[in-house]
């Protein structure tokens, strides 16, 4: 295939490499990455729909008054729905989103088509393979899997693949950074959202390391090789897993923040060094949080779980709340050098909330500032992780981080992947223009219900609360709005699944031209022209108010539970 | 320019503005947030140290058994009532799907709770009071623990340890 030349908008030129030119944004887009994004996202949506339906039957067997399944099949489903939902639609998707970033924003072509075949097919196969040990029963271990519950050899053989599997993905991506960097597809730095999936890379190759560290010899043990390891030092290192994962979700998800805020409002980033420190405060504080899933363990110091509690002194949150402020604040400047300048808000309340791929971003950022974040940090706390370890209120805390924030932020990328990477405009659009209300709606009640449901001590992974006698109306209530919030966040996803699956089979072609506008912001006429600084305090005053506001927020729920934890009996 | 694109040169510039106001605010509460923990863990009465000390699950039972036979006062649906003295050892061990003893405490007495497994791992969570500890096996998990508040606690598992786990409920009096 021959090169091509391309215009960028501010007239300089430069080389394309093989594949083809975005008719929507100009940019180039290379074709092997294109094939494997698209294999990826398929599989990633078909595992989504999996996690989803086993998401409505758990909601409603934790509806107390429902309780549709039975204890065998519920500890079952809880098992399926944690390893689809956070291991394979989020791993699946990442892979995606790593070949995007390193090849488009780039100008580059992805590395090796082999690799990625490898990469896809050993993920591919571990993740059915431990679906299979799941739905015949020789599973029922949660995901955690905690020792000395054991499963079939398969189910951890199958997450090995899949980790494996993801790591190999991950190198096809730094190989494609190597590359793009040796043959100048690209002149001077790499743009944010690459950098974002950067730092989800190399926290996503310490957590995959972690993964092999604790798999391998339980693996082993299941095989009747070697010993039983030990369980808490099981536990160390599965969390080193399973939280620094979470990190990898994070950057994942604010890199589409950014994307997204770029795509739909037009917006900059205000200061690339502000954003680019803090990806790098996250790369760089990450890795000693698994602390916080063993604050109430036995045998670790309370001198360790402090430390490493503050990932010596929460700079990692430091970095979610400065994106939190950056990535508004640029939609902000974009709205207002648009003409959007009435008020604090008036930017805010023109800004085209019937994108999906803006307010399912927009949501995506509330619900996880307010909610995962301020909850993610308060449960975190050394001491006060007393009153909510394994309650309900930690999925309570992860469904506004990892499903409100992070899956929402990916639905809403999909409004643009779908008609620019497998070239087809959305059918159902006016569908897909409520789509994320009703996701992250939905989610956000369920998440409600968890938490002051958690607040009255209800027990998270258990069948049936009645057994125990200890737990009211109220808790019952709060159960009720987990199913409720859990069927229309199922509504959501299944409409979600549905629209991307049809526009697959059903939607017109883009190829050629540019995808149909979803609305995006537009220049009120006689707006100056002139561009905003982020030194100019009228630019950014709507963002800070509502940080202020999201600040107000956190220190009194915060301190609430400190109030909370002091009317608990003295523990030493 | 957006995200997406290469930045121009000179990119690397200080904030300014309200952001940096922020990043500033910001700061400033995670240096509250870090200072809270060490703060409670000298002035507060809620810490979890994590007291622990390995022993195996023969080991564990044994202790048990001469824990019950030495301060029994009473049983409850096959389940042994104990009553520690003050201020010393009181045990609670944990196996699929029972809590044993239970134990009965005096308000404002301080008592050494020592909890582990026979079996998998399980969660002691205190109820109404919703206070919450991992019970491992193999670890002799100890809380020093003073009850001050009147009444009959359960004791409800919230770590998933098989198909009986939600019927796994304990007792504490304290009287
Ligand atoms: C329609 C949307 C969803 C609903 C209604 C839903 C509902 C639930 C419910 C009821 C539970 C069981 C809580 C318990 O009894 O402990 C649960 C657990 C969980 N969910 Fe979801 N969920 C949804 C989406 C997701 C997504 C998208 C993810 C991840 C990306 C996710 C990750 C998890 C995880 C990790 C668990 C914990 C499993 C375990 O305890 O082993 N959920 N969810
Ligand atoms: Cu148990
Ligand atoms: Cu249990």
């Amino acid at each position: 295939m021959s090169s091509i030349v391309q215009t960028l908008a501010d007239g300089t030129k430069r080389l394309v490499n093989p594949g083809r030119v975005c008719a929507t944004t100009g940019l180039s887009v290379c074709s092997t990455a294109q094939r494997f994004i698209k294999l990826n996202a398929v599989a990633a949506v078909v595992f989504l729909l999996v996690g989803g339906v086993a998401a409505l039957l758990l909601a409603l067997t934790r509806w107390q008054t429902v309780h549709l399944l039975n204890a065998e099949w519920f500890y079952r489903i809880v098992t399926l729905h944690g390893l689809n939902m956070l291991i394979f639609w989020i791993l699946f998707m990442e892979v995606a989103i790593l070949y995007f970033t390193c090849t488009t924003p780039l100008n580059s072509k992805l590395f090796s088509k082999g690799v990625a075949w490898t990469s896809f097919g050993m993920m591919l196969t571990g993740a059915v393979m431990v679906d299979v040990v799941i739905f015949k029963g020789q599973g029922d271990v949660m995901m955690t899997s905690y020792l000395p519950l054991l499963a079939h050899p398969a189910f951890y053989f199958g997450i090995i693949l899949v980790a494996v599997g993801t790591l190999i993905g991950v190198f096809n991506f730094f190989a494609t950074l190597y590359i793009a960097r040796r043959d100048k597809t690209y002149e001077g730095s790499m743009p944010l959202v690459t950098f974002g999936a950067l730092a989800a890379a190399i926290i996503a190759v310490v957590t995959l390391l972690h993964g092999a560290i604790v798999m391998i010899p339980t693996f082993s043990y299941s095989m009747g090789w070697t010993p039983q390891p030990d369980p808490m030092w099981y536990r160390l290192i599965w969390w080193g897993l399973g939280h620094q994962s979470q990190q990898v979700n994070v950057c994942a998800m604010v890199a589409c923040w950014y994307f997204l805020a770029s795509v739909t409002t037009g917006a900059r980033p205000l200061n690339e060094a502000v954003c680019r420190t803090a990806f790098v405060l996250y790369v760089l504080f990450i890795n000693l949080a698994s602390a916080h899933h063993l604050l109430v363990d036995p045998g670790i110091g309370a001198t360790w779980k402090i430390w490493n509690t503050s990932y010596a002194m929460y700079l990692a949150v430091l970095a979610s709340m400065i994106h939190g402020f950056t990535v508004p604040a640029s939609v902000e400047v974009a709205m207002r050098e648009k003409g959007y300048v009435r008020g604090l808000f008036g930017w805010l309340t023109s800004a085209p909330w019937g994108n999906p791929g803006f307010s399912g971003f927009f949501l995506s950022l509330v619900i996880f500032g307010f909610g995962g974040g301020i909850t993610g940090v308060t449960l975190g706390t050394q001491q006060i992780n007393i009153i909510a370890h394994n309650t309900l209120r930690i999925p309570g805390h992860f469904h506004v981080t990892v499903v409100g924030g992070t899956t929402l932020a990916f639905m809403a990328l999909a409004y643009y992947v779908i008609p620019l990477i497998f070239e087809k405009d959305f059918i159902g659009r006016k569908f897909a223009r409520v789509q994320p209300y009703l996701f992250g709606g939905g989610i956000t009640m369920l998440a409600i219900g968890m938490s002051f449901a958690g607040s009255m001590g209800v027990p998270r992974r258990s069948w049936d609360i009645d057994i125990a006698g200890v737990y009211g109306p109220a808790a019952h209530l709060m159960l009720g709005l987990v199913g409720i919030g859990g069927i229309i966040a199922f509504t959501g996803l299944l409409i979600f699944v549905l629209l991307c699956v049809g526009t697959l089979l059903f939607g017109a072609s883009t190829e050629g031209r540019a995808m149909t506008d979803w609305g995006v912001a537009k220049s009120v006429t006689g707006a100056p022209t002139a561009q905003l600084g982020e030194h100019d305090h009228s630019a950014t005053k709507g963002t800070f108010v509502l940080t202020l506001i999201f600040l107000t927020c956190f220190a009194v729920y915060y301190f609430a539970n400190w109030k909370a934890l002091a009317d608990v009996w003295p523990v030493r | 320019m957006s995200s997406l694109l290469v930045p121009a040169r000179g990119w690397f510039r200080a904030p300014s503005g309200h952001e940096r106001t922020w990043i500033g605010l910001a700061l400033c509460w995670c240096l509250v947030l870090t200072l809270m923990m060490p703060f409670w863990h000298f002035r507060g009465k809620q810490n979890s140290r994590g007291e622990a000390y390995l022993v195996t699950p023969a080991g564990f039972q044994a202790r048990v058994d001469k824990f019950i036979a030495a301060t029994k006062v009473g049983e409850q649906n096959g389940i042994p009532v104990v009553s520690p003295a003050p201020g010393g050892d009181a045990y609670v061990l944990a196996r699929m799907w029972s809590w044993s003893p239970i134990l009965k405490l005096r308000q404002g007495e301080t008592y050494r709770v020592h909890l582990s497994s026979l079996d998998l791992q399980h969660g002691f969570s205190l109820q109404p009071l919703n206070m919450n500890f991992q019970v491992m096996p193999g670890y002799d998990h100890v809380l020093t623990l003073t009850p001050t508040s009147k009444g009959t606690f359960t004791i409800v598992c919230n770590e998933f340890c098989g198909i009986g786990h939600s019927t796994m409920i304990g007792k504490i009096i304290v009287e």
